[in-house]
């Protein structure tokens, strides 16, 4: 791909990014901030494509702890905002009969 | 490659299924913005990862050769994935809420250092088949080898600060600023004598190390208030790095992926930054608070400097005859683990019929929504948890305030005192309320460094002890009432 190309699928990207993101409540920044982490764990992407092309044993070690090190992310990034996200359902039954109650109780 | 090369190899087949994965990260963010929709969005993001890394796998290496050329090398791709696998998952799935930033600096640093380990082995490469590559391969690798390593090395600094393992508080070195010019330029003046014609493995590694140095360097005097914003930059950072190790392979997921992560981390990074009054330059320009303009702030004050001290059963009494309570947390409830005591407290209240509402400030705890991760953990509706502009009206009508492990967000001084340190950080004004109990463990300062006058405020008593023994006291006190 010539370098002209692949600046302006970078420019885009960048526009992509912050307007995708500028709507985010204040309350899914740690998520977001960890989902965003979990997606440039792609650097895994790139590690795997040197592997094959390099040789000399330091060369191809510094490939196998940099796929493992973009594994971790990748992994890593994608459980944990799972985690994270789990916890945010909403529940409104229960809110509401404990509010509905204590309305009740208030006005006796 | 031969004309044997079967159709899901070609370079046309790889690249569709990159589309197709950015598409997915994209869709994925998005879903990400939404609480309805967040954990689609992860999912879906996560789909396109593994699209993506099936996709690398069946195509083929920049220079043609295919991902996998050998059974060595699938082998070593395996171990790879293996080792990674056999880290992460244990780690993200032990992970304590409360730690959750911590490994979010973890999970970023050892992305930045995969991109740093990358652009080595492919200038390696280079080397050992012709010298230094072309310009437009050759920036962008100096480049990701730099900005990967920064990360890496600053972003363990983080981790350390976040886990205790180093102390929260700036660390300083005489002279630190002319130390990381130094190392910056160091770095800088590496990859210019590379760039500019030197074919030396010696330079590059003098990159990576100095880079290291300055990653270390550049975190350590920050202090623990700022280090959300630190990670957030940091994040941006291993992004960017990863888009420009995409330029030097010629590769499209990465780039659009890594250079979406850059933007994404930015904005939060200036979000975060504004929401503190600080700005980015002079966070990453040195320390803050514990230093001579904290121990001034608390010099001045010659008011009142006795604090009142109460009982659960006196908390109890003032609670459960409020009208409205509104609960303000911060990293104290998380490390305590206090969340679901505070929600069975809520429980209670809200069945004597008090109104019960939660005022989280935008950077409460270590990160930006950390609050909500662990109230969300005990249940507590997401609709109850008030941000900081809609809850600052609530105060002067609020019976009672209650401050757990919170108290830097709820400084008056950011409002009054124009040589306080977080002069201008927008707080909770808890001080507006009728009264104000403030459960801590200690007569600490906050993590920030900085006395906080509302301790000493006639209106505020405290009730010290652990925050999850003080709730669950308070709790057993008010069903006994």
């Amino acid at each position: 791909m010539d370098l002209l190309t692949e600046l302006a699928i970078l420019v885009l990207s960048a526009f992509v990014g912050f307007e995708v993101i500028s709507k985010v409540p204040n309350t899914l920044h740690t998520p977001l901030m960890s989902g965003t982490n979990a997606i440039h764990g792609i650097v895994l992407v790139g590690g795997l494509l040197v592997v094959s092309e390099v040789s000399g044993v330091l060369s191809k070690v510094l490939l196998v702890i940099a796929i493992a090190f973009g594994t971790i992310n990748v992994i890593g990034g994608f459980l944990v905002t799972d985690r994270m996200l789990a916890m945010f359902k909403r529940k409104p039954e229960p809110v509401k009969e404990a509010v509905d109650q204590a309305e009740t109780e208030d006005g006796k | 490659m031969t004309l044997a090369t079967a159709w899901f190899r070609s370079p046309d087949f790889v690249n569709a299924l990159y589309i197709v994965a950015f598409t997915l990260f994209i869709i994925g963010l998005r879903g990400l913005t939404g609480p309805n929709t967040a954990v689609r969005g992860n999912k879906i993001a996560a789909v396109g990862m593994v699209i993506a890394v099936v996709a690398t796998l069946i195509g083929e290496g920049p220079s043609g050769i295919p991902v996998i050329n050998s059974a060595e090398d699938a082998w070593l791709i395996l171990l790879g994935l293996v080792i990674g696998t056999a880290v992460g998952i244990p780690a993200a799935v032990k992970v304590k809420m409360t730690a959750v930033p911590q490994m979010v600096a973890l999970f970023n640093g050892v992305g930045g250092g995969a991109v740093a380990l990358i652009s080595w082995a492919e200038y390696r490469h280079a080397l050992e088949t012709g010298g230094n590559p072309e310009l437009q391969v050759l920036i962008p690798i100096l480049f990701a080898a730099i900005i990967g390593s920064v990360s890496f090395w600053g972003s363990n600094i983080a981790f350390g600060k976040l886990q205790e393992i180093l102390p929260g508080r700036p660390i300083q070195l005489p002279g630190q600023q002319f130390i990381n010019l130094a190392l910056l330029l160091t770095a800088i003046g590496c990859a210019i004598a590379i760039a500019t014609g030197s074919e030396s493995e010696g330079l590059f590694i003098g990159i990576l190390v100095s880079a290291a140095l300055l990653g270390n360097l550049v975190v350590l005097p920050i202090g623990g208030a700022d280090m959300p914003v630190v990670i957030s930059l940091l994040n941006a950072f291993t992004g960017l790095s990863a888009a420009a190790a995409g330029i030097a392979l010629g590769n499209t997921v990465l780039i659009v992926a890594g250079m979406i992560v850059g933007a994404s981390g930015t904005i939060l990074t200036n979000l975060m930054a504004v929401a503190m009054n600080r700005s980015v330059p002079a966070i990453i320009a040195g320390g803050f608070g514990g230093g001579g303009g904290a121990a001034a702030a608390a010099g001045d004050d010659h008011g009142d400097r006795t604090v009142r001290s109460t009982s659960a059963q006196d908390v109890a009494i003032q609670l459960a005859f409020a009208r409205l309570v509104v609960i303000v947390p911060g990293y104290g409830m998380a490390v305590a683990q206090a969340q679901h005591a505070v929600k069975e407290l809520t429980r209670v209240l809200e069945g004597k019929g008090v109104e019960v509402k939660f005022g989280i400030h935008p950077v409460a705890g270590r990160m930006p929504g950390h609050m909500n991760v662990l109230l969300a953990e005990a249940d507590v509706p997401y609709d109850q948890l008030k941000e900081m502009d809609d809850i600052n009206p609530e105060f002067p009508r609020t019976d009672v305030t209650l401050v757990i492990g919170a108290n830097d967000v709820t400084n008056p001084a950011a409002k009054d005192s124009p040589d306080s340190p977080i002069y201008g950080m927008p707080i909770l004004e808890v001080d507006q309320s009728a009264a104000t109990v403030v459960l801590k463990r200690s007569m600490g300062a906050g993590f920030a460094g900085i006395d906080n006058p509302l301790f000493y405020d006639p209106k505020t008593s405290l009730l010290f002890g652990d925050a999850k023994e003080s709730v669950s006291e308070i709790t057993a006190e008010v069903q006994a009432l």
